[in-house]
């Protein structure tokens, strides 16, 4: 039948702030300028998965399932959170879309039926996002 | 692979006539976009780089460094101008297809220069209903 992409999209706000447990006030506040400063985003995340469709169910996922994972890995997790406060993936790295979508991926890949996820999409603002591919012959 | 996508605006005039071809024979190809006096677009171009994630800052690329180089090459060039009059046109037709591949080749060896991302791919949005790639399209 061959390969098919379904894209699941949720939208979910928190507040951040750009630092590092390791740094000083100042030396965050240099490295990260005015994102230092605690503010907050709607972030939209789209998630991606492939597969073939099951023969019978003509599903590559089952969207309640998909949906699940999402509510559980991801909304429960971030929504309406402090990502430097309520998360504990941010002491050592700031939450910037490069490294919050490095989270999200890891938690889905962990979640998600092996070699299900194609990609995920992260979008804090309407002219920023950021994207990772997972490479076609992953386990 | 994680890449960066940044989304910037500007807006410009343009005509689609080749400078060889007769005026018939523009009108014949370009239609309406012809018109010899021109029209214009709000372009959408969305810029996207890939590279590694800096482990100090977690940044691809500093964002304020992209918005200077795409200021450099692409807004302050192309911003409420006529692309006709621009060099990277005189001999090239202000297609979108044109402006997306003139402004990956404009950007990709700035942005080699000037930050440690690659350029990947260039998104040239004419109008709501058309969007046109070039770079490695995925």
């Amino acid at each position: 039948m061959g390969t098919v992409r379904l894209t699941r999209a949720i939208e979910f706000s928190a507040s951040l702030r750009y630092c590092r447990s390791d740094l000083s006030e100042a030396d965050n506040e240099r490295l990260f300028g005015a994102a230092a400063a605690r503010h907050g985003h709607n972030y939209r995340l789209e998630v991606t998965l492939r597969g073939e469709p099951d023969p019978m169910t003509g599903m590559v996922i089952d969207l309640k399932e998909l949906e699940q994972v999402l509510d559980r890995e991801v909304m429960a997790r971030f929504d309406h959170r402090d990502l430097n406060t309520d998360t504990p993936y941010f002491e050592k790295r700031a939450p910037t879309p490069e490294n919050f979508a490095l989270v999200i991926r890891r938690l889905l890949l962990d979640a998600l039926p092996d070699g299900t996820l194609d990609r995920i999409r992260l979008q804090p603002e309407s002219t920023l996002w950021v994207e990772i591919v997972e490479p076609e012959d992953a386990p | 692979m994680i890449r960066l996508t940044r989304h910037y605006e500007f807006a410009a005039a343009h005509l689609l006539i080749h400078p060889d071809l007769s005026d018939a024979e523009n009108r014949r190809i370009y239609g309406k976009c012809a018109n010899p006096n021109g029209h214009g677009h709000d372009y959408g171009v969305d810029v996207t780089v890939s590279g590694p994630v800096h482990p100090e800052s977690g940044r691809i690329v500093d964002l304020e460094a992209l918005d200077a180089i795409v200021e450099d090459e692409v807004l302050s060039r192309f911003a409420r101008r006529t692309l006709n009059d621009d060099e990277a046109f005189r001999r090239l037709v202000p297609t979108a297809e044109n402006i997306a591949r003139v402004i990956y080749e404009k950007l990709a060896p700035a942005i080699a220069e000037r930050s440690s991302a690659e350029l990947v791919r260039v998104d040239v949005r004419e109008t709501g209903k058309n969007t046109f790639a070039y770079g490695a399209i995925q």
